[in-house]
């Protein structure tokens, strides 16, 4: 059986593992193997291969403080096996793993659907802030200091809503 | 029991009209989290219990569900989940939940909640025939009416929150049931559903992730959830689903011109054997009455009305036969059952248009 990677070497690793309940089998020579950073003694997640989220490892396997969400306690390797998050705020903790996945899932990274109305509120005032903000900076680059005083006053209210409302 | 006021109809995703002979249904659902709480597959038990004894009467109230009927995973039995599953108003991940889990229908079966699934909710709104705008329509409103009693966990850049990030944006997926046996005969099905792939939209069976389409039905839905707005996907896959529609019936057409004998055949041994076999597994009892509805949909079959083989077609699935015997039967006794309801109903619906036929006469 040839390496399912470089498709030139015979696979002489082979790694199982259940994922949602159905056997996931992945075949690779020695070589890339190692060069995807898999030290063949410890614990391979093959979902790290799947995902593409493995990517090299450390060099040094020095014990690193694993990254775990404050909030629901989920650990990084939690995540890569279960490929499901532990709460919403998740999604910050392992925001750098999200790119990717992301990226191999989905047509953009950016969400432009619904918005909840509560959310589009505080939405708006944002946008208007960063408008106001904008305008300001060209205000005073112009030299038109009426103006940035009038902004410098809008911005100081819209402020006000946003942090009122929490 | 609980769920039995649905029992009186064919279920809302079998009701399609005459004219809608290719799209069975339609169906939207969305993937929705409370911010507050660990999602359900990680929270455990008791958080989902707490969850649940919270939404349970604050969605009941909901005026938009009315009628309702709440229940918890943990009051139904086995039976009782399977109808519901072969009615697509649970999943099967939801069919295997307890405690800490529960539904909300309305009674008419349009629109279903699930909470505590892989997500605190799904909502789903579900119509027989082609009407994705309708079933957004609806669960749009569903969602507003949620959002105003509840806290929803959601990112400005990311959209919706959910548990698995393959659902995350807009949480939906849209999809349509289709009836392809026209394309299944022409051997067309297998390019189109790769066609299909390569625009982002995906084609599962009857029941969903991981089922073959038994009886040549076809959901179709999209697969990506970010980036690309609710309006969108859907007028996006209700614009392919019209062109397969279209498809469809040309590879009908051509079948009947080029290769009546074979058509002919094909569903005349399909009536055959529905009406004198004693054994039929569910495969083979879905698969026969989908050649059926092919041969009344065509005018070939002239004895046998649709309503008839739709009928079939709930009725044939184990859930639902079970429930009408009254009792839990084990396989090859439902084969048996089954065999036997299908060839008394068959017969009887082909007598009766016989008389009405000689009266006419």
């Amino acid at each position: 059986m040839l390496c399912e990677i470089c498709k030139t070497e015979e696979a002489t690793v082979h790694l199982t593992q259940v994922i949602d309940g159905s056997i996931k089998k992945l075949h690779l020579c020695e070589q890339c193997a190692q060069s995807n950073g898999f030290d063949l003694q410890g614990p391979i997640s093959i979902t790290d291969i799947l995902l593409g989220m493995g990517g090299k490892r450390e060099e040094t396997a020095k014990p690193v403080v694993e990254r775990s969400c404050p909030r629901c306690h989920m650990r990084r390797t939690d995540f890569k096996k279960t490929g499901r998050f532990g709460c919403a705020q998740c999604y910050e903790t392992f925001a750098e793993d999200l790119p990717p996945l992301l990226k191999a899932m989905h047509r953009n990274d950016r969400h432009i659907g619904k918005v909840p109305i509560r959310e589009a509120d505080r939405l708006n005032a944002m946008n208007e802030l960063n408008q106001l903000q904008a305008d300001l900076e060209q205000a005073i680059s112009n030299e038109n200091y009426e103006t940035a005083a009038t902004l410098r006053d809008q911005i100081m209210v819209c402020r006000q809503k946003l942090s009122g409302e929490g | 029991m609980t769920i039995d006021p649905l029992l009186s109809n064919s279920g809302a995703w079998m009701s399609a009209s005459q004219h809608e002979q290719i799209v069975i249904s339609s169906r939207i659902r969305l993937a929705r989290n409370l911010r507050d709480y660990a999602f359900p597959g990680w929270g455990g038990e008791e958080e989902c219990a707490r969850i649940w004894s919270l939404l349970r009467p604050a969605l009941a109230a909901l005026p938009s569900l009315q009628p309702e009927i709440d229940v918890g995973m943990d009051e139904l039995d086995d039976l009782d989940k399977q109808i519901l599953l072969e009615r697509h108003l649970i999943s099967r991940e939801q069919a295997g939940k307890g405690r800490g889990s529960g539904l909300i229908i309305r009674e008419d079966e349009r629109v279903s909640l699930m909470v505590n699934e892989e997500d605190h909710l799904r909502l789903q709104a579900l119509t027989s025939g082609l009407d994705l705008p309708g079933c957004w329509r609806v669960i749009d409103d569903v969602d507003s009416q949620i959002e105003s009693v509840t806290g929803y966990a959601f990112s400005p850049s990311l959209g919706y929150l959910t548990s698995c990030p393959t659902n995350v944006g807009t949480g939906m997926r849209a999809s349509v049931m289709m009836h392809l046996p026209g394309l299944v005969l022409m051997e067309e099905m297998n390019p189109i559903i790769k066609g299909l792939g390569k625009i982002g939209l995906t084609v599962r069976g009857l029941w969903g992730e991981g089922t073959e389409a038994v009886g040549n039905m076809f959901q179709i839905s999209n697969q990506m959830t970010l980036g690309e707005k609710e309006g969108d996907i859907v007028h996006n896959i209700e614009q392919i689903c019209l062109e397969i529609v279209e498809h469809e019936k040309n590879a009908r057409l051509r079948l009947a011109e080029k290769k009546e004998l074979y058509l002919k055949d094909h569903i005349g041994r399909a009536f055959g054997i529905l009406t004198h076999a004693h054994l039929l597994t569910t495969k083979e009892a879905l698969d026969l009455l989908s050649d059926l509805r092919l041969g009344v949909d065509l005018g070939i079959l002239k004895g046998v009305d649709r309503g008839v083989v739709d009928e079939l077609l709930m009725m044939a699935q184990p859930g639902h036969l079970q429930k009408l015997e009254g009792r839990v039967l084990k396989t090859k006794e439902r084969d048996r059952v089954r065999a036997k309801r299908v060839r008394e109903r068959l017969t009887r619906s082909e007598s009766r248009t016989k008389k009405v036929n000689k009266t006419h006469e």
